[in-house]
């Protein structure tokens, strides 16, 4: 196997943008600011220069005529990738995505694909405020038709971004602000990481943390000062929300017999309450020996002051307590 | 987008009188200004651009996650401040800084908000209807016209009498004007013929998107197919600002219907804190914007009227003391209490604000014996 190379996650996004442009004439991309100033965050930026401004292209500022034009290019043939600056404004959009995408491969018995991929940076903790820092891939995952990725890592976000490009329907990626600027290893060349399958990124026999986005990182350094004090966690990440790899997930809660539910956007009707009920359906139910506990933002908008967005959303701390807690008493 | 035929100025760069057929009836306007209210222009100009000179430093120094200068679109902003009257309601974007300054905002407000200290920063109430920045680009051209179709139903425009008919003045930027809600408040506004003055500054950049991007044709041509009437003015020449404002809001107030204002400015300055505008955009186009100054045009202009020196002397101390004081009052800011996340998600008490209140509570005492 060639050696894995280094890179921050957002120009792992880039170079899976770049392979995929290089290889498929139909893929483009399309979006505010993707063009000369190389996006929002960065991470298109100097493939204008590369590929040229048809194929990278500075849109208006709509998104709802962004996505729309997608869904357009997608049904007939092209391979459209367009960028929301920030995922707030999927809202703006949220026609296009839940009645048009999601829907015209089933309205139409299958006769027209929309393999459209809209990439979405979402998330707190860059000082954003309310209406630039939301998690809301629960909104897309609770739309049938969609599939929704959120990649943790390097390697995910180049791999799993390749994937959705050719995935025939519609893929919403939701990437993390503050995971733009970390690194990791990233396998070189056109590597994909499947849609639909988890990632077990830790072992450990006292409990099983089920984490997404950038809370993975933040559960792994949790687990590192859980170890220190003797207690073992498995950390999975579910890398697809939609398919969900419920067999993966299952079978590590089983394994411990605890679990906690991590997940940045707000408690109510999040994600993790998916993840909560399938364990409770499950075979997994009658392994628990702790009732299943989820720690998620608090259900407020995301405050601006840096101090109170940190109390916000669950930090490394946050995780530390829960685990420790939930071992400690059952 | 260079101006056009169209583009109606009153002072030109070089601070002389511009006259003219076009322009005529708004000159007509100007003449009743007194000396009082053109020093004003002058001094609120000043005082925002240093103002926001010292806000941007504060930022670089650490003080604010990010600021949004209004360096160079002065004169757009404080001419068509003043030409609102006192029932009217105002509905800014977020670079609004001199129409706040106009409304009586204290300017250090802003800062507060950009702290993240309060959410909203003002009281619109309490502060001459101007009502809270709005981020999510072109939302609030909606929100103006919904207050817009409330005077309608309230009977409030229409009499003929300026002074109490009301209106509303909304202001966007060139980039929102491919949103759908600034196209979808122009219909609404046509259609109920409402007493709403759509204010556009074109300062040519939408972030890294020149306006030519939003729009092949001038942009004050946009409305005109809505059925708006609509003028193109000088942004940098706040008489032509005042004057076409009045004008139009006294319009809409009086039953004719909306209004649209192009006003062709600038952004000398970056998008935000955030951005480096040299990455896209080059120096000789900002040079030749700067040589159009909205403050120095007019100061010259004043000069020409006989204004003294020590005005202009006066209006610097004043500013450099507005700046001094927002940097010490900066300084010591201090933040909000975790216990403040709860406030305002509702307006009443909630089961489920009040439960993670009392677990949070809970929890960060949990820390205090720990620590
Ligand atoms: C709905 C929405 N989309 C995107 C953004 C990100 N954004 C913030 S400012 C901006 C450019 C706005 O340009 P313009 O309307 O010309 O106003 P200006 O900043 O020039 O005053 C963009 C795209 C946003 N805030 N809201
Ligand atoms: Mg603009």
């Amino acid at each position: 196997m060639d050696e894995l190379v280094t890179m921050t996650y957002s120009e792992a996004v880039r170079e899976a943008l770049a392979i995929a442009m290089e290889r498929d004439e139909r893929v483009f991309i399309m979006g505010e600011d993707v063009g000369t100033y190389g996006g929002a965050f960065g991470v298109t930026g100097d493939l204008i220069h590369r590929l040229g401004e048809d194929r990278v292209r500075d849109t208006t500022i709509s998104e709802l005529g962004i996505v729309g034009l997608g869904v357009g290019a997608a049904m007939t043939g092209m391979r459209p990738i367009v960028e929301i600056q920030f995922s707030d404004f999927t809202a703006q959009a949220m026609d296009q995505i839940a009645n048009q995408a999601a829907k015209i491969h089933f309205m139409l018995g299958g006769a027209v694909n929309v393999p459209l991929v809209i990439r979405a940076p979402g998330g707190s903790g860059t000082g954003a405020a309310a209406q630039h820092s939301q998690s809301l891939e629960a909104w897309f995952a609770h739309i049938p038709g969609l599939k929704v990725v959120m990649p943790a890592t390097a390697d995910d976000a180049k791999g799993l971004l390749l994937s959705a490009i050719d995935d025939p329907n519609p893929v919403i990626v939701i990437e993390h602000k503050l995971l733009y600027k970390t690194s990791g290893e990233v396998r070189p060349g056109d590597t994909r990481v499947p849609i639909g399958v988890a990632e077990v990124r830790r072992t450990g026999g006292d409990l099983t943390i089920v984490a997404t986005g950038v809370e993975v990182s933040r559960s792994l350094e949790a687990a590192e000062i859980l170890a220190a004090e003797g207690i073992e966690a498995t950390v999975v990440d579910p890398r697809t929300l939609k398919p969900l790899d419920t067999e993966t997930i299952i079978a590590e809660v089983i394994k411990t017999g605890r679990v906690l539910l991590v997940q940045e956007a707000v408690k109510t009707l999040g994600f993790m309450s998916e993840v909560a009920a399938v364990l409770s359906e499950t075979e997994a139910f009658v392994h628990l020996r702790a009732p299943i506990k989820r720690l998620a933002g608090l259900d407020i908008p995301i405050p601006y002051a840096p101090q109170l967005e940190r109390a916000a959303v669950p930090q490394v701390d946050d995780i530390v307590a829960a685990a420790r807690t939930l071992v400690q008493e059952w | 987008m260079p101006e056009t035929s169209a583009t109606i100025q009153l002072l030109s760069p070089e601070g002389r009188l511009v006259e003219n057929a076009a322009n005529e009836e708004l000159h007509a306007l100007v003449r009743e200004l007194d000396e009082g209210q053109l020093r004003r222009f002058h001094r609120d100009m000043a005082v925002t651009r240093r103002f926001d000179v010292e806000a941007a430093n504060l930022q670089r120094q650490g003080q604010m996650g990010l600021w949004v200068p209004s360096f160079g679109q002065e004169a757009a902003q404080v001419g068509s401040a003043y030409a609102r009257r006192q029932q009217d309601h105002v509905f800014p974007s977020y670079r609004e800084h001199a129409v706040a300054l106009v409304n009586g905002i204290d300017l250090v407000d802003i800062i507060e908000l950009l702290r993240g200290n309060t959410h909203g920063g003002w009281d619109p109430k309490q502060h001459n209807n101007f009502h809270l920045y709005t981020l999510v680009i072109g939302s609030q051209a909606l929100h103006a016209h919904g207050y817009a179709m409330g005077i309608g139903l309230d009977g409030a425009h229409g009499s003929g009498d300026v002074e109490r008919d009301e209106a509303v003045i909304v202001y966007f930027g060139d980039g929102a004007t491919s949103q759908g809600d600034v196209s979808e408040a122009f219909v609404f506004a046509a259609s109920y013929n409402s007493p709403q003055v759509f204010f556009l500054q074109n300062n040519h950049w939408a972030i890294s998107v020149p306006v030519e991007r939003q729009s092949r044709t001038p942009l004050y041509l946009r409305s005109t197919g809505f059925g708006i009437p609509a003028m193109q003015i000088d942004g940098n020449d706040v008489l032509a600002s005042w004057a076409a404002t009045r004008q139009s809001m006294d319009a809409a107030r009086t039953g004719q219907g909306p209004r649209f204002i192009e006003a062709l400015t600038y952004r000398i300055g970056a998008h935000t804190s955030s951005d480096d505008p040299t990455k896209y955009r080059d120096g000789a186009d900002v040079d030749a914007w700067r040589a159009k100054d909205p403050i120095a045009r007019f100061e010259t202009y004043l000069r020409g009227l006989g204004t003294e020196e020590s005005f202009f002397e006066e209006v610097r101390e004043e500013a450099d003391a507005i700046a001094a004081d927002a940097r010490r009052r900066t300084m010591e800011m201090v933040g909000p209490p975790a216990s403040v996340i709860f406030d305002h998600v509702y307006t009443d008490p909630h089961p489920l604000m009040a439960e993670q209140k009392a677990w949070l509570e809970r929890y960060e005492a949990s820390y205090g014996e720990n620590a």
